[in-house]
Parts: C-alpha cells; sequence; structure tokens
C-alpha cells in the first residue's frame, strides 16, 4: 500500500484519511473537494492515475488543510505519530508539510519502533525537515530541483532561501552538488533530481539522466515536480526498484508533458491526464528492453 | 535504522544545533522583550537569550524563532511597529538570503525564479500564469490567489504568504514587477 502524506492549501479543509477520488480537475475524499491543479493533490491524482494503469491500489491519503500557518501540518504531525505507524503502508511518500525537525524525528522514531521501516519517498517541505534534521539517509528517495540540490549541497543552510551564493544553481554543476550533498550525509539513499536534464543517482554513481523529450516549458508550471513524485511512488508500490522507478517516472513525466503540448500557462491537470498513455508507453519501451537483454 | 541511528547521533556531537531556527536582533532590551511577547502571544514557541559572536548587531538579547515561519512574524511584528535590525539563522548567523535572480524568456512569457520559487507571467496581459517550485504549505495557497491575476492587482505574496518559500515568491514577484517597469 502507498501512503501520502501532505496539505490541501484550504485553513478550512479538515484532517482526513482514505482513498481520494479522482473526477475531472479535483480530488473527492470523504466529502471534500480539492483541486488537483497544485500542491499534494496533484501528487495524489497522478500517483492514483499511475497506479491505475499499473494495476495496484489506489493510494490511502492523509491531509490536512494549512495555508502556510502550520496549524494543519502539526494537527497531521500529531496524528502520523500515532497513526502512520499502524498503517503497515510499504511506501510512505511526503509532500508539503510546514517543515518542523523535531516533528519529523518523533514519527522517523515512531516507524524506526514498529519494525523496519517501510521505503520512504520525501518531497517539497518534508525533505527539507528530512535534510535538516541529519536524517536524510533514512530515506530511500528525495526528488528535489535543482535549487532544492543546491540546499542539499549546503550544509549550513537551514532552507533553499538560505542557501549560500556561492552555490549557483546552475545545470552545469549538477555532479558537484550531489557529490557535496551526500559528503554531507543530505542526501537520501537515491536522489532523482529534476531539470533541464533528470539525474537519477545515488552515492556511489549517476545511475541515469533523463533528457528527452525535451519541453522547456514545463519548467513554470506548477505542480510538474508532484507529479513525477507521484508516478515514482506508484511505481515503487508496484515493485519496481527505486532507481528503475526513478528513470522510468522522469521518463513518463517529460512524455505526459511533451503529450499535453504545454505552453507556460499549461495548467498541470492537463498533464495528469495525459499519464496514464504517457506510462504505458514507458512500461512498453521497459518490457521491450528486458525482451532485447532477455535475448542477449 | 533511525532509532539507531538516534542512538549513535546522542554518542557525538549533533551536525546542526538549531537547523530551523532563527535569530531576530532588535535595538534594545525592551523592544525585545516587547516583541517576545507579541510573538508568544500568538502562538509560537520562542526563547530569549544571549546573541552568538557571529551576530555583530543590536542589544544583547536575541529572540529565537521558528525561521520558516519568519514572514508570518516579520508581518506580525510591522503591525505593532516593531522591526528587527537583523533576521538570521541560528546556526549560521552568517548566511544571507538568496539575492540572485533568474530570468526564462519564453517569447511570449517571462519566468523569474528566486531561491527556489518561479513566478511566470504572459508579458503583453500582465496575467500570472504560474507560480512553481518551493515546499512549504503557503506556496499551493499563493499560487491558488495569485494565478489568473493580473501583476498590477496581484496581492503580494509578503501580505498573504506566510513562509521562507512565500519569502522567496515574494522576491521573484518584485523581480517580475521591476522587470515589467511597474515598480
Amino acid at each position: 500500500m502507498l501512503a501520502i502524506v501532505g496539505t490541501v492549501p484550504e485553513e478550512d479543509f479538515p484532517m482526513l484519511e482514505g482513498t481520494a477520488v479522482l473526477r475531472n480537475d479535483s480530488l473527492f475524499l470523504r466529502g471534500h473537494e480539492a483541486s488537483i491543479n497544485r500542491g499534494t493533490p496533484a501528487l495524489i491524482a497522478a500517483a492514483s492515475v499511475a497506479c491505475d494503469t499499473l494495476g495496484v491500489s489506489p493510494p490511502i491519503s492523509l491531509l490536512a488543510g494549512d495555508e502556510g500557518v502550520g496549524h494543519g501540518s502539526r494537527k497531521l504531525y500529531e496524528h502520523l505519530k500515532t497513526q502512520l505507524p499502524g498503517l503497515a503502508a510499504e511506501v510512505i511518500t511526503f509532500h508539503y508539510l510546514q517543515p518542523d525537525v523535531d516533528w519529523h524525528n518523533r514519527i522517523l522514531l515512531a516507524l524506526e519502533e514498529k519494525g523496519k521501516l517501510p521505503l520512504l519517498i520525501a518531497d517539497a517541505g518534508y525533505m527539507y525537515a528530512a535534510k535538516m534534521s541529519g536524517f536524510a539517509p533514512c530515506y530511500d528517495l528525495f526528488t528535489p530541483d535543482i535549487g532544492e540540490l543546491a540546499f542539499l549541497a549546503d550544509e549550513m543552510a537551514p532552507h533553499p532561501f538560505y542557501t549560500r551564493g556561492f552555490i549557483l544553481h546552475e545545470e552545469q554543476r549538477v555532479p558537484d552538488l550531489i557529490q557535496r550533498a551526500y559528503d554531507g550525509e543530505n542526501g537520501a539513499k537515491t536522489l532523482l533530481i529534476k531539470g533541464a536534464i533528470d539525474y537519477i543517482c545515488t552515492k556511489e554513481r549517476v545511475l541515469a539522466t533523463v533528457d528527452t523529450p525535451s519541453v522547456a516549458t514545463l519548467e513554470p508550471i506548477g505542480g510538474t515536480g508532484d507529479t513525477v513524485t507521484g508516478i515514482v511512488a506508484a511505481l515503487a508500490v508496484a515493485g519496481y526498484p527505486v532507481s528503475d522507478a526513478a528513470i522510468m517516472a522522469a521518463k513518463t513525466n517529460r512524455l505526459a508533458g511533451q503529450m499535453a503540448d504545454p505552453t507556460p500557462a499549461t495548467q498541470v491537470f492537463e498533464i495528469i491526464n495525459k499519464i496514464p498513455r504517457a506510462l504505458e508507453d514507458v512500461l512498453q519501451q521497459d518490457a521491450n528492453r528486458r525482451h532485447s537483454a532477455a535475448l542477449g | 535504522m533511525a532509532f539507531q541511528v538516534l542512538k549513535r547521533r546522542k554518542k557525538r556531537a549533533p551536525k546542526k544545533r538549531n537547523p530551523d531556527r532563527g535569530f531576530l536582533a532588535f535595538e534594545n532590551t525592551s523592544e525585545v522583550i516587547k516583541a517576545e511577547s507579541i510573538i508568544r502571544t500568538h502562538g509560537w514557541k520562542v526563547n530569549v537569550m544571549g546573541p552568538p559572536p557571529e551576530l555583530r548587531t543590536g542589544c544583547d538579547l536575541v529572540i529565537e524563532f521558528p525561521l520558516v515561519e519568519q514572514l508570518n512574524i516579520l508581518r506580525l511584528l510591522e503591525e505593532k511597529s516593531l522591526s528587527p535590525l537583523a533576521v538570521v539563522p541560528v546556526d549560521d548567523p552568517l548566511l544571507k538570503p538568496v539575492d540572485l535572480f533568474f530570468t526564462t524568456d519564453y517569447g511570449q512569457h517571462l519566468m523569474v525564479r528566486a531561491a527556489n520559487m518561479k513566478l511566470t507571467v504572459d508579458k503583453e496581459a500582465l496575467t500570472i500564469v504560474n507560480v512553481s517550485g518551493g515546499g512549504c504549505p503557503d506556496v499551493p495557497f499563493l499560487g491558488a490567489k495569485l494565478v489568473g491575476k493580473n501583476l498590477r492587482q496581484a496581492p503580494s505574496p509578503r501580505e498573504i504568504g506566510h513562509t521562507l518559500c512565500g519569502y522567496a515568491l515574494h522576491l521573484a514577484y518584485e523581480e517580475m514587477r521591476r522587470q515589467c517597469l511597474l515598480s
């Protein structure tokens, strides 16, 4: 089972747990509606359509309303500490939450006390908290963009806003930033770095880069980073090793973007609609590759 | 593993002391006391302490606060006519906010990035068409409030945002307004 943890940008959205249903450009969870155009709902929507394509159960969502004040995040942290270990999720994806190192550590400890850690993926605010906590290596996957990679690479930075000036967010410096992130023990076991070129790497080496199809207009579209995290989570719960899942997710997200024929004004739901077809194509490519490899 | 790591961490010096905390430095002690009272009244956990040697400004007391909520706390203090002399991260008071902007011209659209936040507008209509990047929960909220609005009328992220991501988006917004000759 895949569990997705995050927030909805509405202060009066209650704390809810359950399977969200996708209808048009909205998610419905226990009678409450959230737009999938941004934030954790975009990630859930992408994961839901990917799970459907892969033939695995839809994700369980753990959500709270939070416009950034942090009240909803703190309520959710409290709920997670007691309830998340009992869910017995195989994969947990943490997303937009107010970064709070103390709460992060309590939740990691609660999961650890339950036994073997599930596969842990962190993106957005929770990734910031995971890095600041010093426990980044406990995570199986982080999905930073270039600016966030610079933050992971700066061992002193408490937030991307305070990433030191000497670390410029230049695409050509990605390998150097990856090295710095791992040298400071601020990288997860695998990193999927989202950029003009997507990098999939471990502490030891860059496993793959994905740069096609190249769709420059995806970068300004809010939510395209969330969708790639949703797809990789779905692939992981379907049984793909994290590194393979990351490579396939990067390809799928690009392909879905290309199929949506986007402009910088495109909204992410238009891309989410294309994920099933894009993922089918990528799965077919993967099957063909395995078949060719088996034939020698 | 985490529990083992937690136990192991206790045995050695922690890598970071207070990675998610910041210091507010003020002109004098009475401002510190007033600010502490205002911030506490609004539910934040803060501590008053002596400043680190690197912080060479203000009086001999500083307020330690949750750094990510900097935008919220500064707005609250501003409403009470209190302005700190400096706001810095606890673990390295010499760190400065990112002040580099990256601009990408897509022809009809212009994107400005500040730190981890990106703002994109239609150059002719000046409509904000997308907000991307960031990780704090006010990012999707700010996206919902800004996308579709004209840059001339859109609320400033500094006024409605809450976190450091909101602050970074405000810098991108200001830079976008500057580039579009609005300010």
